[in-house]
């Protein structure tokens, strides 16, 4: 109840919130909206989705470079319903967190995590395909305007298949394996993740970004995540290379890593 | 601008060894977007039988008559189909037929002997003296080092170090399997998506997932204090051709390139179905001239998978968990014998 009652506050909220935007900012006229640009998120949700504050981080010879960063959560209402066993996973996770992290064996992230890692993105909106190439480890999605049918099989990054609702682009994603985590704070998901994830202009230079996650193995009911999502509007902006193989081959497979 | 001088030569030289060849349907013109740029959009392969160089015995012969390509695609298809185990490293690995392979049935369209068209022989010119030497003292060093314990047979058959994870080759290691730089044929997975926006097209590379964004709004290469593995590739029109200028190389590519590749492309929209990609390679440091290939692409339905290489890469483990017990033993005994 009190849980219901947030999340209406919250969505209320948040689209008065985007109204307002909307009616300050210039949204773009054309339709669909061109979305092709390099993007980033602005928060710490890849530290932990939900509410978290300062802790201490994984190495303290590095002193604050490595502290955890505090932030107010992404997660609308404010809490992640794990089902009672998931709940115990997350919990184990949370305390493994420094070795079984996917983003510390440069792990393609899934999705949403891509999303929010701190590393920028590009959309290239295409004819009848939108291709998503994040920075971190090279990962990319194919997002399918043409409905081409089932995914073959599971992967890293999921199956996409989008459509417009009006400007906002809405993505259906399937088929994610259950490798991926959505965070370095253990939050995690089953094969049968289901995310719809909706990118809304507010203006020229941000998106809103919302994702519904749904996976019946892990949680209790769907919920939901939302963040602006920034242009990187530098004249130099561009994507460079993070081949993070290289970075995460000593913890994978260096003296005494690989035999444990 | 010694360098903007030199790949201006190079473009000058090459234009017309690409233009006699080039296989054009002159009544089709390519679709456009919007922006007025033909529309390069698609899945489109480069898989083939055609050989990268020209074997030797054909010396200056640069196209198969119809019969010879009947001949030419037989003799190959028949030696891949047999049972590829000879014994020592071909057993362990790579003893792969036809099955594993997926390099088509087909030579090119353009019934060419090789994918390299310049120099006329068809063949990768030799690497310069100061490259070849350079080469050599590392390929020394890798035999002396592994006359000591630690040695894997790599991907490319030769026994190197492997007791650390960076001593392997990127192939092994899952970086890369050398089909972007530039995008020739490989064992598999020889399909690319091109997605084209407004001032960038990009072209996701099914082998291992590499990406390429490459601008088309003017800008300027990174600087030159930076090093990408793929290289920083920047895009201009001319006319119906999109051509793809890369720098800032880290050198560790293969075929002997080093950091100061300069790559050009030319993609070019010529049919319905065919996308010809031209190639020129031009590293003063590392070849004694540059080189150039072609490529007709043929459009493929079907569409790209997710090959997560690295994540999967159970074969890297093992080599480096071997490697290291293969280290311990060696120590254990000499420890036992004093």
């Amino acid at each position: 109840m009190r849980h219901w009652f947030g999340t209406a506050l919250l969505a209320l909220g948040s689209s008065i919130c985007c109204t307002t935007f909307a009616a300050l900012g210039q949204v773009p006229a054309s339709h669909p909206p061109d979305l092709t640009g390099v993007w980033q998120a602005l928060n710490t949700a890849n530290w932990d989705l939900q509410t978290h504050a300062a802790e201490p981080g994984p190495d303290s010879k590095v002193g604050a470079i490595g502290a955890v960063a505090p932030g107010p959560g992404v997660v609308e209402g404010g809490e992640i319903p794990y089902l009672p066993a998931a709940a115990a996973q997350r919990k184990q996770n949370y305390k493994d967190r420094w070795t079984a992290d996917p983003e510390i064996k440069c792990y393609m992230p899934g999705v949403p995590r891509a999303t929010y890692m701190p590393y920028p993105f590009q959309i290239i909106q295409g004819s009848d395909t939108i291709m998503i190439s994040y920075e971190f480890a090279d990962a990319v999605r194919l997002i399918y305007m043409n409905n081409p049918g089932p995914a073959p099989a599971d992967s890293w990054m999921g199956w996409s298949i989008g459509r417009w609702e009006g400007n906002t682009l809405v993505v259906d994603v399937t088929s994610q394996n259950d490798q991926t985590w959505f965070d370095r704070a253990g939050d995690f998901h089953s094969d049968a993740l289901h995310v719809v994830e909706r990118y809304t202009p507010m203006d020229a230079n941000i998106l809103m970004y919302e994702a519904t996650i749904e996976d019946p193995k892990v949680f209790s009911r769907p919920w939901k995540i939302s963040m602006p999502l920034y242009r990187h509007i530098e004249k130099n902006a561009q994507l460079m290379e993070f081949k993070c193989i290289p970075f995460s081959e000593d913890v994978l497979y260096g003296k005494g890593g690989a035999s444990q | 601008m010694t360098r903007r001088w030199l790949s201006t030569l190079v473009f000058l030289a090459s234009a017309p060894v690409f233009a006699q060849n080039a296989p054009r349907d002159n009544s089709w013109t390519a679709p456009r977007l919007p922006d007025g740029h033909p529309d390069l959009q698609g899945i489109w392969t480069n898989k083939t039988i055609t050989p990268l160089e020209r074997p030797a015995a054909l010396g200056n012969k640069a196209f198969f008559t119809e019969e010879e390509v009947r001949a030419f695609t037989k003799t190959a298809l028949d030696r891949g189909n047999k049972d590829q185990r000879g014994g020592g490293v071909r057993d362990v690995l790579n003893a792969y037929n036809a099955f594993w392979w997926d390099s088509g049935t087909k030579v090119l369209p353009n019934m060419r002997t090789s994918i390299v068209v310049d120099p006329p022989d068809g063949r990768i010119p030799p690497l310069t003296p100061q490259r070849q030497a350079q080469l050599q003292e590392e390929a020394l060093a890798v035999k002396v080092r592994c006359q000591r314990p630690g040695c894997a047979i790599a991907n490319s058959g030769q026994l190197s170090p492997a007791d650390k994870p960076e001593e392997l080759d990127l192939m092994t290691r899952c970086i890369s399997f050398g089909t972007v730089v530039p995008m020739l044929p490989s064992a598999y997975n020889n399909d690319y998506q091109i997605v084209q926006g407004p001032g960038v097209v990009a072209i996701d590379t099914e082998m291992v997932h590499e990406v390429r964004r490459i601008p088309t709004d003017g800008s300027a290469h990174l600087p030159a204090n930076v090093r990408e593995w793929i290289g920083d590739p920047r895009g201009h029109w001319e006319g119906d051709t999109l051509v793809v200028d890369s720098t800032n190389f880290t050198g560790k590519t293969r075929r002997g390139m080093d950091q100061n590749l300069h790559l050009i492309e030319r993609f070019t929209r010529v049919g319905p179905d065919t996308l010809l990609y031209q190639f020129t390679v031009d590293d003063p440091t590392a070849y004694t001239k540059s080189w150039s290939g072609e490529i007709p692409m043929s459009k493929t339905d079907g569409l790209l998978y997710e090959y997560a290489c690295h994540e999967g890469n159970i074969g890297m483990r093992d080599i480096i968990v071997a490697a290291q017990a293969d280290e311990k033993k060696a120590a254990e005994q000499a420890a036992g014998k004093k």
